[in-house]
């Protein structure tokens, strides 16, 4: 028994260290890094968990699917996704997070839980107008073809999404801190009362870091239609429950951290995909999340933070 | 006077639920199914509620324990000689013994709550968002398992030839019992302590109380009335392991919180409201007193309402309150001083 589980491990130690497992999961840790960063920023600023970030990123999916279905250029489609996503990000943040920003955890995350559903029921009225199931978009696949290198097959797209996160990565380090607005956010992230009463204006400092949440589930839109181009009403879905599960695992209290766990769910998964025997990998979710429940069981205050998690005192 | 005062908050979820029951009989069949599925939900959203409602912490978990006990009872209640055509690949004892209908419900309880307690063993010493996430984590794990491992169910396959024999009087009793059962609870010393551990930790730690096996009984307890309720739901209709997921984990907390998580009252008034109003759009969805909504539709309103009921009301319809005779009575007897 023992032997046979060292030689299993054995074999997926030996298939984790191929390159083409490597590059693969670091590709998902890039695009699942950027969806932490997006989520993240939002809990930042409101203690929001936003359980409808996957259903932004659908949402500009069905808008790279709509461009194709016309024959717009490319360069088009992603500008409508971009517009889309924000749209519907601001929306949301005026029409359910502001009216519920005094209330209870509990009640602001199964309001998103209300909003996700809802997109979700009305992105599936809008796929069931034809009888097809999905919506190709499919103008954006050639991104998804590989160069060989060293006999790795790179995909265009995994480079495209490891320089993005690590653009977007540094950029958002920069803004948070070289500007004005960067620093109120950092400040409403640490105590949101005393940002207000030392002249930090909470409608503004929210409001940019939920657009700066839209402009990256736009980003992370346009990746994954590449890799899948077919649009369905729950397009996204399962990696934003991953992602979830990694922002906690890496800690929520800073954006770093969050990141973090974002990249290393994502690695974590694309490595468990990559190198799980075929007839063990459609058990990848529970090897995953048996990972995440150890992890917070060891680490409930997060793997990337320092320190314990704060006691209550009397 | 005062024993019937304490008994209030449980005869009128009680009377609310037979209520629905005895509305169902004047119904035809087709449309039984609407106040059937109602009092399942009922079973399923009081089971949530003995958890989260009293303590405070949002579980994502429980479906995976209404999962289970449908599995159990499904599994084990589908006669002998059918259960190679659907589940050919059972466990021996599994696929050579059947039982009858209210013990395959008592070992669907049995086994839901055996499964909370071991889950919530290591999990309960988690709060906040980390006990969200990790009981999220136990229903990925759940619903992959019980998808693709055929030596305990039907995996990608839906239940067929389960005996249906959740009618109205069954749900009616299913949802009554899960009722006692929560109302026996929440005014025990277990129930209490957990309460007083929800509104003020530090001060229910400080008078002696443990939090964590506080929480680890409520979480066994509610994790039998799950599986109970999802040994209803088996004998109800042939569900599939997807009917028992995301959108039912969702369905539930909604209920619950539309209701107004704090109460009993509110977890049955928050179901029988959601289902209710699904149930009337589904049969505007086909057509009904001319309204004609397009299919799908239904879902977008039933999102929509919910958010709108969370928007402006976030305690819920009942405001997490029970029923209380308390100011309808004072209110009389002081009408009474005037005069």
């Amino acid at each position: 028994m023992t032997g046979l589980v060292a030689s299993g491990l054995t074999d997926f130690l030996r298939s984790a260290v191929d390159p083409q497992v490597q590059v693969d999961a670091i590709g998902i840790g890039a695009i699942y890094a950027l969806m932490a960063v997006g989520i993240g920023l939002v809990f930042g600023v409101l203690r929001l968990v936003n359980f409808a970030y996957g259903q932004l990123v659908m949402a500009g999916a069905f808008a790279l699917a709509f461009a194709s279905d016309r024959d717009w250029p490319v360069w088009a489609g992603i500008v409508l996704c971009f517009a889309v996503v924000i749209a519907l990000t601001m929306a949301m943040e005026r029409v359910v997070f502001r009216p519920l920003r005094t209330q209870s955890a509990a009640t602001m995350l199964v309001a998103t839980f209300a909003v996700a559903f809802l997109l979700q029921a009305i992105a599936l009225v809008i796929d069931q107008r034809d009888d097809t199931l999905g919506e190709p978009a499919a103008s954006l696949a050639r991104l998804n073809l590989p160069w060989v290198i060293f006999g790795t097959d790179v995909r265009k797209i995994t480079v495209v999404a490891i320089v993005t996160a690590v653009v977007c990565l540094l950029a958002l380090v920069l803004f948070l801190g070289r500007t004005t607005v960067g620093l109120q956010m950092r400040a409403a992230a640490m105590d949101f009362q005393t940002a207000r009463l030392l002249g930090v204006r909470a409608n503004r400092v929210i409001g940019s870091a939920v657009f700066l949440s839209g402009v990256l589930a736009a980003i992370v839109a346009v990746m994954l239609t590449v890799q899948q181009p077919l649009v369905t009403s729950t397009f996204a879905l399962r990696e934003t429950i991953v992602v979830l599960a990694g922002v906690v695992v890496g800690g929520m209290n800073r954006l770093l951290s969050a990141t973090l766990g974002g990249f290393a769910i994502g690695y974590a998964s694309g490595l468990l995909g990559g190198a799980l025997p075929t007839e063990q990998s459609q058990y990848l979710p529970s090897f995953l999340f048996g990972l995440v429940i150890l992890t917070l069981l060891v680490r409930p205050g997060g793997l990337f933070t320092r320190g314990g998690g704060p006691v209550e005192r009397v | 006077m005062r024993r019937v005062r304490t008994t209030v908050p449980l005869a009128f979820p009680l009377a609310l639920v037979l209520a629905t029951g005895v509305l169902g009989t004047f119904f035809d069949r087709a449309t039984e199914i609407y106040f059937i599925n109602s009092l399942v939900s009922v079973s399923m959203v009081v089971a949530l509620y003995v958890f989260v409602g009293n303590s405070g912490v949002l579980s994502f978990g429980h479906m995976s324990f209404v999962a289970v006990g449908a599995w159990t009872a499904g599994v084990l209640s589908v006669p002998v000689e059918e259960k190679p055509a659907t589940m050919p690949s059972l466990f021996g004892f599994l696929g050579d013994s059947t039982v009858g209908n209210i013990p395959s419900l008592l070992l669907a309880a049995l086994v839901g709550g055996v499964f909370a307690l071991v889950a919530g063993l290591p999990l309960m010493r988690l709060s906040g968002l980390a006990a969200g996430i990790a009981t999220f984590a136990v229903l990925e794990i759940t619903n992959n398992i019980l998808r693709y491992y055929e030596k305990i169910g039907p995996g990608l396959n839906v239940f067929s030839s389960v005996p249906e024999t959740t009618d109205l009087q069954q749900a009616a009793i299913g949802a009554a019992v899960a009722i006692l059962v929560a109302f026996g609870y929440q005014v025990s010393r277990f129930g209490r302590q957990l309460r007083a551990a929800r509104d003020d930790a530090p001060a229910a730690r400080a008078v002696g109380i443990s939090v964590y096996r506080q929480r680890l009984i409520a979480f066994a307890l509610s994790g039998a009335l799950a599986g109970f309720a999802g040994g209803l739901y088996v004998h109800f209709l042939p569900i599939s392991v997807d009917a028992v997921y995301l959108d039912l984990t969702f369905l539930t907390l909604a209920m619950l919180v539309v209701g107004g998580m704090t109460s009993l009252w509110g977890a049955v008034v928050g179901a029988l409201a959601v289902s209710g109003l699904d149930s009337v759009l589904a049969e505007a969805e086909n057509g009904l007193g001319g309204i004609d909504l397009p299919a799908g539709s239904r879902t977008i309103v039933v999102g929509a309402l919910m958010a709108l009921v969370l928007i402006l009301r976030p305690e819920g319809i009942t405001g997490g309150r029970e029923v209380r005779l308390g100011p309808l009575l004072r209110s009389r007897s002081q009408k009474e001083g005037a005069a």
